[in-house]
């Protein structure tokens, strides 16, 4: 059930009509802008990594049928006041205009030991145990300056702050890696897209789920999560329908987004906010070789905050906005009370900005995992660039309802192809 | 040489009015009587030769029930080159549900997609409460092209897939895949590729 009447929630692409309806309902929509049809923009600026996790469920799921993908054409990272492309291997850091002569040659070393790591063989391990050793020791052992280690910890390995530096640093050489590979594997950059923007995931899944006997239900207002005198889950009023289920599942918005809910239950609370700014262009980013796509990740750092500001471009290319048209959502969490003044670093790469749409959203989690009363929440989108982190929710939501891991198993061949 | 042409065409109507059972019939020439709701196949294909060989593949997508409850996506929608709008000539209602999808169709589709209206059940022709004057008179109201058919004996059913073969553009260059991703070829990355290109880390550097 869903109280849109598209696909998605959160995670929906929208076309002209239902953006001006969502986010300024009393404005008609501008005519210089293209046809209303050729629009589907993203609500939440996320990429999927080509050697993720999501890949590897849309692979098997076989959803990839219905959908199509792109390259992002380039991912590039902020550092002194310019943005430059992130070198991935230790042929691109010696070219790459990051880094000077020395710093350089410092940043190749740092790469190849990361290429030519082998668990099982301690000749490759230079003294460092990944398991032990945090990454800021690691940084040092390779003597890499504090901006170098900005794009690596932000534009590489996607953290959105320094704390992971105090960690030990497996995690982030995995991290690099899944970069790295999923970069090797189209070229351009370590992202894929799906053509007609993110919305159409949902759609997808939803069609699959429809084949194998799922049912859905769009434009249908939820009114009370219904529950037993235990507090334990019965079923979904709508209007003067119930329907009962033994479990429910579902985003923060339908169970009291941070209020409390009826019987005075809080089942979400807030733990941060996130502020993106849906910003429409009449030209590529300037300095990304008019790239028809880009991420760009402002390391907090190199503008003085604790969150990296990142910046989500696409265009008529993917087939979510009308020729000659760019979309660029910037997005950072929330650290002042003037959240869009944040946005400032982000939006002003972006050159003469045609129209923006800004918008704080409240990140949401779940008080209680769901096995007591049947309820299950999952987590808002975070501000992360990419999908793993929601997958890893999902299969932590399956876990909880199930009682075991989400395992993709290998299936019969299909019948019908 | 015989040429080959791909497209998707996408069903439409109300619930129980043999949606899936058309199809059933003009792909595999099966008919069931109990048929439950549509379950199972992503979608079927068919092929259609015409008289001067050429060759036509239709993508068949079922609506696997999402026309109950408003939940058609877009996607389901987006780049079908033709569409059969199906009604039960036994209830008069059917009909009505058809016109609204046709008028959906003309908002969300492309405007070139060929449609065609199609009453369904003429085994049944006893009972029948809309009469064949009427709905041809719709359909050519609305440029549609209009059948009758039984799945269940399978009168009419490979005309109307036929008609509409012969009536789709057959002057744009054959596609590799359907009609989804009709006109330029599949541009975009594959995903499935993937065994190849991971072992390619070293040697792909991108100089």
């Amino acid at each position: 059930m869903d109280r849109n009447d598209y696909y998605g929630g959160d995670s929906a692409s929208l076309n002209l009509t239902q953006l001006y309806r969502k986010f300024r309902p009393d404005q008609a929509v501008p005519q210089d802008l293209g046809r209303d049809r050729d629009y589907a923009v993203d609500l939440i600026p996320k990429f999927i990594i080509a050697s993720g996790e999501l890949t590897r469920i849309l692979v098997h799921t076989d959803v990839t049928r219905y959908l199509e993908f792109k390259q992002i054409a380039g991912s590039f990272v902020y550092r002194d006041g310019k943005i430059s492309k992130v070198p991935s291997t230790e042929m691109e850091a010696v070219k790459s205009p990051l880094m000077g002569l020395f710093e350089k040659r410092r940043a190749k070393k740092f790469f190849e030991f990361l290429q030519n790591w082998k668990d099982e063989d301690p000749a490759t391990h230079q003294g460092i145990d990944l398991d032990k050793d945090t990454m800021a020791q690691v940084y040092e052992k390779f003597g890499l300056e504090p901006g170098t280690q900005d794009f690596i910890g932000h534009a590489m390995a996607l953290y959105l702050d320094d704390d992971y530096k105090k960690g030990i640093a497996r995690p982030t050489y995995e991290r690099i890696v899944l970069y790295t590979s999923s970069m090797a594997r189209y070229g351009k950059s370590p992202y894929i897209y799906p053509l007609y923007g993110l919305g159409e995931l949902p759609q997808a899944f939803a069609r699959l789920s429809a084949i194998y006997g799922g049912t859905y239900m769009l434009d249908k207002p939820i009114d009370e999560i219904v529950t037993d005198a235990d507090g334990k889950f019965v079923g979904v009023r709508s209007g003067n329908e119930t329907v009962k289920a033994k479990q429910v599942v579902g985003d923060p918005s339908y169970f009291g987004a941070g209020k409390s809910a009826e019987g005075g239950k809080v089942r979400v609370v807030e733990e941060g906010k996130v502020v993106r700014a849906i910003c429409f262009l009449k030209h590529p980013i300037p300095g990304t070789d008019d790239a028809d796509s880009a991420q760009i990740i402002i390391p907090q750092n190199q503008v003085g905050r604790r969150n990296d500001i990142y910046i989500a471009c696409v265009s008529s290319t993917h087939n979510v906005c009308a020729k000659d048209v760019y979309v660029a959502i910037v997005s950072t969490i929330v650290e002042t009370d003037r959240p869009e003044q944040e946005l400032a670093p982000g939006l002003q790469l972006l050159g003469p900005i045609h129209d923006k749409f800004v918008s704080v959203s409240s990140l949401y989690t779940p008080t209680s995992g769901g096995e007591a009363d049947n309820i299950f929440i999952t987590r808002s989108y975070d501000a992360t660039s990419h999908f793993e982190t929601v997958v890893e929710d999902v299969q932590n939501v399956w876990k909880r309802m199930n009682g075991k891991d989400l395992v993709l198993k290998k299936r019969e061949v299909n019948v019908e192809a | 040489m015989s040429k080959q042409f791909q497209f998707k065409l996408v069903l439409l109507g109300e619930s129980a009015v043999g949606k899936s059972s058309l199809v059933l019939r003009f792909v595999k020439d099966q008919f069931d009587d109990y048929r439950e709701s549509t379950i199972g196949a992503a979608f079927l294909t068919q092929t259609v030769t015409l008289e001067d060989q050429t060759t036509v593949k239709f993508e068949i997508w079922d609506t696997a029930g999402q026309e109950r409850y408003k939940s058609l996506a877009p996607m389901y929608y987006r780049n079908a080159n033709c569409a059969v709008v199906v009604y039960d000539i036994t209830q008069s209602t059917s009909l009505e549900k058809a016109k609204s999808w046709i008028r959906e169709l003309q908002r969300q589709a492309d405007p070139n997609i060929v449609i065609a209206l199609c009453g369904n059940k003429l085994d049944l022709a006893a009972r029948r409460q809309v009469s064949q004057e009427e709905a041809k008179k719709y359909a050519e109201e609305e440029g549609l092209m209009w059948g009758e058919t039984s799945a269940k004996t399978g009168e009419g059913v490979s005309d109307i897939f036929t008609s509409i073969a012969k009536k789709l553009p057959l002057t744009a260059p054959p596609s590799a895949r359907a009609g989804a991703r009709a006109g330029p070829a599949r541009t975009g990355v594959d995903l499935n590729k993937q065994a190849a290109a991971g072992q390619g880390q070293g040697e792909q550097c991108n100089c």
